[in-house]
């Protein structure tokens, strides 16, 4: 719903700090996905993910959010679906060139991001919408690159720890242990 | 290698150190020449000649011509044709891209066959809606976005891979330009749009036309502050208003243009209103002319090539190609 939506982003400061507790809570879900299997819980989120973001943002389900850079306006609205607006056509008062009674998506979202903590991350340029993934769950797929990322991460610092402890790690084996957690599996 | 055609061997040739096209229009700029480009009115026509003859009168006076796609989303002569031609003619082409008709598998083809045609430079840009055009009902494509397409071609330059990260054996060698609106809303927005399009490969700008000179100097103060002006080569957009009326027409229909009032004002109370357009337009490039970071002018004389060598000469422009 447009209202919401311009709400959205004249709020996208509370916005982002919500983004990223969410974020984060899928993070530490992440040991109970990988046990359900990430593809069985996938459509129960993109349910969930597109009923709340079609509600606040009007979100077209591209698969690839980025509302966190473009100041909580979502650019899929955007006539042109521009990922790095505006366009040149951009009407006195900043209306969209195509839709002259709506907002220009793009106006919004500088404005958006003006009020964001991280909202200089407008400055990236974002790549073409890859639309092989439209329709799935962007959040699940940030979340569990995240888990991921942190999981490797883990796994190296106990490495670098096992090699620099060499005689430790050969003769007192748990000081510097390199064995996975109890249910942390290896792959994902 | 023996063709039976007459086909030149040495269509690749090594460039010097610095230079990433060997384009007129780089070497002018680089050389710190205050660069001159023109647009050329594409037509309707399948006739080579009528491409020469739109040439003619910029090819006097212009570093390079432009050659637009499909603008207004109006249907003409496309731009990769144009811009071949012009090479086969020995003038310099700008070769503009629109992300409005063409996905990304035919916009990357497209580059590298307007590049193997010998086109040196390219401008990015999104392109204008469907619905502004003479045929509304086309599908608007809007794979990529100008930014997006900036990337995509320095990443086919300078790492000689297509997006899909498939390999090209020689990679187009091109001077790669884009636009901003320096004149429209949100304006406290518009040069970080543009630092924007420097973070994504842009190498010179062409802007659309200016006709609010305050405003421009307002953009060119904020650009300077970024630093932008000594990453690029900025090119300022003028052209002469052809009557009042055209003035109206131009602002309420075609996208992204600011005329102020008193501009239209002005050519209203002349007794000759194209002369007057005319003069305002020669008025505008000698007061842009001065501000720091401009490094050329870029004209658009919509169904008026005629006038642009007159105006050109009478700015002076050609008495000082230095840059300060």
């Amino acid at each position: 719903m447009y209202r919401v939506r311009l709400f959205a982003v004249r709020h996208s400061r509370s916005f982002e700090w919500i983004y990223r507790r969410v974020e984060a809570s899928l993070v530490s879900l992440d040991p109970v996905f990988r046990r359900i299997g990430y593809e069985r819980v996938e459509p129960f989120v993109a349910t969930l993910e597109r009923w709340t973001k079609s509600f606040l943002f009007d979100c077209k389900m591209c698969g690839q959010c980025a509302l966190s850079s473009t100041g909580m306006s979502c650019p899929m609205n955007c006539p042109k679906t521009l990922r790095n607006g505006p366009c040149g056509g951009v009407r006195p008062g900043g209306y969209c060139e195509v839709k002259p009674e709506m907002k220009c998506v793009w106006v919004c979202a500088w404005d958006g991001a003006s009020r964001m903590r991280h909202g200089n991350q407008i400055e990236i340029v974002l790549p073409p919408v890859d639309h092989s993934l439209k329709g799935t769950s962007s959040w699940l797929r940030v979340s569990r690159e995240k888990a991921v990322s942190l999981r490797e991460a883990q796994e190296a610092r106990r490495s670098t720890v096992a090699r620099a402890f060499k005689s430790a790690r050969e003769k007192e084996p748990a000081t510097a242990p390199l064995a996975p957690e109890p249910g942390e599996k290896k792959d994902t | 290698m023996a063709t039976g055609l007459d086909i030149p061997t040495n269509s690749y040739p090594e460039l010097s150190e610095g230079i990433v096209s060997g384009s007129r229009l780089e070497l002018a700029l680089k050389a710190g020449k205050f660069a001159i480009t023109a647009e050329l009115n594409p037509p309707d026509s399948a006739d080579p000649d009528d491409v020469y003859q739109a040439a003619r009168p910029l090819s006097e006076v212009a570093d390079a011509i432009n050659a637009t796609d499909a603008s207004g989303a109006n249907c003409h002569m496309s731009s990769l044709g144009i811009s071949a031609f012009l090479v086969q003619a020995g003038y310099e082409a700008v070769y503009q891209i629109s992300c409005r008709d063409r996905n990304r598998i035919a916009i990357q083809g497209d580059v590298l066959g307007a590049a193997a045609l010998g086109v040196k430079n390219v401008l990015c840009l999104t392109g204008d809606d469907v619905g502004s055009g003479d045929q509304p009902g086309a599908k608007p494509v809007f794979d990529l976005d100008s930014v997006s397409l900036l990337r995509t071609l320095r990443t086919m330059r300078d790492e000689s891979v297509f997006l899909s990260g498939r390999k090209i054996s020689r990679p187009p060698r091109l001077f790669i330009g884009a636009a901003e609106n320096p004149c429209v809303d949100p304006l406290e927005w518009r040069p970080d749009r543009l630092a924007k399009k420097v973070k994504a490969g842009a190498e010179f700008i062409q802007t659309n036309y200016v006709f609010d000179l305050p405003r421009f100097e307002q953009f060119m103060s904020r650009v300077r502050d970024l630093g932008l002006d000594q990453q690029i080569f900025l090119l300022a957009g003028v052209g002469p208003l052809a009557s009042a009326r055209a003035a109206r027409w131009m602002r309420s229909n075609v996208p992204g243009i600011h005329i102020p009032d008193h501009v239209i004002a002005r050519i209203e109370g002349a007794e000759n209103q194209a002369a007057e357009g005319e003069k305002i337009c020669i008025e505008l490039i000698q007061q842009i002319r001065e501000i720091q970071g401009v490094s050329g002018m870029h004209i658009m004389a919509y169904r008026r090539e005629h006038q642009v060598s007159k105006i050109i000469t009478s700015s002076g422009l050609l008495d000082r190609r230095n840059r300060r």
